[in-house]
């Protein structure tokens, strides 16, 4: 069992999926000889052949209204968007079709497509190449958003995502691509969706995140328990459906709970999941629910990214302001 | 400089306003029984389009998109494709659907707030009907590219608008389309009107056909009223994409002879003389004429094929009346493959009759 990289984890469960499944296709810009300009679809065009790993116009909502006419055909495409911050010409076709068609036409059309995108910031990219538009989808009925926060997290659920029969949001955090590696068995097994992953066991406080923020809620505890403080540690890992269920076990736990979300703060799934807990766990808090986030403004150029995205010295700091409440 | 590149865009008419043959005729126009078909096909779908907007008138169904005066258009597509291709219309392929085996209340069970009416029993592959203008070309190319991808000599046929045609998706699906050579053809219904913009505020262009060309796909432009030449049109575009010769845009001259929708009122924007000199070219009354001409129809089959309609819309109106309305939970239970733990706590809300919270 080989030591890989998230982006190579990506890498190992398209050619897995494709390997397994004439169905499925994958398709995007750059995604043939050249492999994604971060190297996700790598020599799969030479292994699986032009048709199943093709290039295509530079256009997203194209791309994305394709995927559902693949879907719908009972194909299995999975697009790749180059960047996040690109994916808004395919909201109107996520939104409009890709999250309706199984309803309105009750069922006899479906859409079990994958759209992939590097998420987030902290890679000194420039303009538009560092966003975090996932509730924008979290609040789209019909869709499911998936963002893994290790190798073996992104090999199991990306597989999870392709043999969903809905579609799927799979949000890669850009900043993890090359960031650690894990070793990552190539067995095919998906890994649950529509769960949060409990990482690390706490008494003290939850500190609930996704994607990159996992790695700066992981750091945060390890520094919170050389003072003694027993942090939990929630990836959430499918954003829509939100397995709320999880969160409220640990929280009746701990008393305490931080959400940290690289999205600015207003209205993100971050609100969602703190509206949540007010709603069904108010009786077990201990303290105030508090989200650490990006700020309410446009994601900075790359002088100022860190300043902007939450670390872990700022979740440890607000984990200690909620100790001093009881 | 060197011409680098040049172009024709052809036009196709055979029969003019009156039903009398402008050119040598192509030998559908010697078909008795063809034509016949086509003409009650066309009548029967406007007598359901008439009915569709008094039930609208009468708080029977929601709002309702006339095709008055463009029935050829559908009942032309219909003719052409073959029950394996898939159609993708916007929302006013009446006529096509139709044609295609849509019925009639399901329809009305669309028109009439229910989704059950595009879980239609015919086509099952067909894409229902589709509001967001123009998005319906981008599925059509992937309906068409998996097509393509199995190697199926099937055709995906997407209906859009004048309107349609200034939107991104229109030249995106396009453009893949040369690009893939895909088994494509894109049908403009070019009405003259969206809502209330006319066709010359639309674009610059002097035909819609010629937007193919920037895409390196055929296109060719059509009267819409005429049966012959609009079924020549698509039955070659259709067979081509079939063969693998690519896609191809159809322009199709036509007039919206209603409002956009029964929620619309054209007098406010359009010139009444306007649409009565268009009404003198509309389609259903220019095949009669040529029918009748051949010696083809008279008087008394025509009232027995306007009674025959009449009954048949009927019987699909009590139908669609008869229909019992969808329980609260049909909204949860359609909108993932399993309802997701997340939504029981709201569906079973819905399903005591109240909100959640």
């Amino acid at each position: 069992m080989a030591e890989i990289t998230l982006v190579e984890a990506v890498n190992l469960a398209l050619a897995r999926a494709l390997a397994d499944d004439e169905r499925v296709l994958v398709f995007g810009e750059d995604v043939g000889h050249n492999g994604g300009v971060f190297r996700a679809t790598l020599g799969l065009q030479a292994r699986f052949g032009e048709r199943r790993v093709r290039d295509t116009p530079l256009n997203e909502a194209l791309i994305a209204g394709i995927a559902i006419g693949l879907a719908a055909q009972g194909l299995r495409p999975v697009a790749e968007i180059q960047f996040s911050g690109f994916i808004y010409p395919t909201v109107d076709q996520l939104v409009n079709h890709a999250g309706r068609l199984r309803n309105r036409t009750r069922g006899r059309l479906s859409c079990p497509m994958v759209i992939r995108a590097p998420n987030g910031g902290g890679i000194h990219a420039p303009e538009h190449h560092s966003e975090s538009p996932e509730a924008i989808f979290a609040h789209t009925p019909g869709l499911r958003v998936v963002v893994p926060s290790s190798p073996a997290r992104a090999y199991g659920l990306l597989l999870a995502a392709i043999r969903d029969p809905d579609p799927v949001v799979f949000l890669e955090p850009a900043r993890l691509y090359r960031a650690v590696k894990e070793e990552v068995a190539d067995d095919g097994e998906a890994a649950p969706l529509d769960v949060c992953y409990v990482l690390r066991e706490g008494r003290d406080v939850t500190l609930v995140g996704w994607g990159a923020m996992v790695r700066e809620c992981l750091a945060a505890a390890e520094a919170l328990a050389a003072q003694g403080v027993s942090a939990e540690v929630i990836d959430v890992a499918t954003l829509k459906p939100l397995d709320i269920a999880s969160i409220l076990d640990s929280v009746a736990k701990t008393g305490r709970c931080v959400i940290v979300q690289e999205a600015p703060l207003a209205v993100g799934v971050g609100a969602e999941i703190a509206a949540q807990l007010a709603e069904h766990g108010l009786l077990n808090l201990l303290a105030p629910v508090r989200r650490v986030a990006g700020y309410d403004t446009v994601m900075p150029l790359f002088r100022l990214e860190h300043a902007f995205l939450p670390d872990a010295a700022r979740i440890a700091a607000t984990v200690r302001e909620l100790l001093e409440y009881a | 400089m060197t011409v680098v590149a040049r172009f024709e865009i052809h036009g196709v008419r055979y029969l003019d306003a009156a039903g009398h043959p402008c050119a040598e005729l192509p030998p559908l126009g010697r078909d008795r029984e063809h034509l016949v078909a086509l003409y009650r096909a066309m009548v029967q779908a406007r007598s359901f389009d008439a009915k569709a907007v008094v039930l609208q008138r009468t708080g029977r169904i929601g709002t309702y998109a006339s095709a008055l005066g463009q029935e050829a258009i559908g009942v032309c597509i219909a003719d052409v494709l073959r029950a394996e291709d898939v159609l993708l219309p916007s929302y006013r392929e009446t006529a096509a659907m139709l044609g295609r085996g849509v019925h009639m209340d399901e329809l009305l069970l669309y028109w009439g707030g229910d989704e059950r009416g595009m879980d239609f029993a015919g086509p099952r592959e067909d894409f229902p009907i589709c509001v967001p203008i123009a998005t319906q070309l981008t599925h059509a190319a992937g309906v068409a590219a998996a097509f393509q991808y199995r190697g199926e000599a099937r055709v995906a046929l997407a209906v859009c608008g004048d309107g349609a045609t200034s939107q991104g998706d229109f030249y995106a699906a396009l453009n893949l389309a040369g690009a893939w050579r895909l088994p494509l053809v894109v049908v403009v219904n070019n009405n003259q009107w969206a809502i209330s913009v006319p066709r010359s505020a639309q674009s610059g262009t002097e035909t819609l056909a010629q937007k193919a060309l920037a895409a390196g796909i055929t296109g060719v432009q059509c009267d819409g009223n005429d049966v012959l030449a609009l079924h020549e049109t698509l039955a070659a575009a259709v067979a081509r994409a079939r063969e693998g010769g690519g896609a191809t845009l159809v322009e199709a001259l036509s007039y919206r002879l209603g409002d956009h929708t029964t929620a619309d009122d054209a007098s406010r924007y359009r010139d009444p003389d306007e649409v009565e000199a268009r009404r003198q070219e509309e389609p259903v009354v220019r095949l009669r004429r040529y029918l009748h001409a051949q010696g083809w129809w008279d008087a008394g089959v025509e009232e027995a094929l306007k009674a025959d309609c009449a009954a048949t819309v009927d019987a699909a109106v009590a139908r669609y009346e008869a229909t019992p309305p969808p329980a609260p939970t049909a909204m949860f239970d359609h909108l993932y493959a399993r309802l997701p733990a997340a939504l029981a706590a709201q569906r079973a809300a819905a399903a005591a009759g109240g909100g959640h919270g």
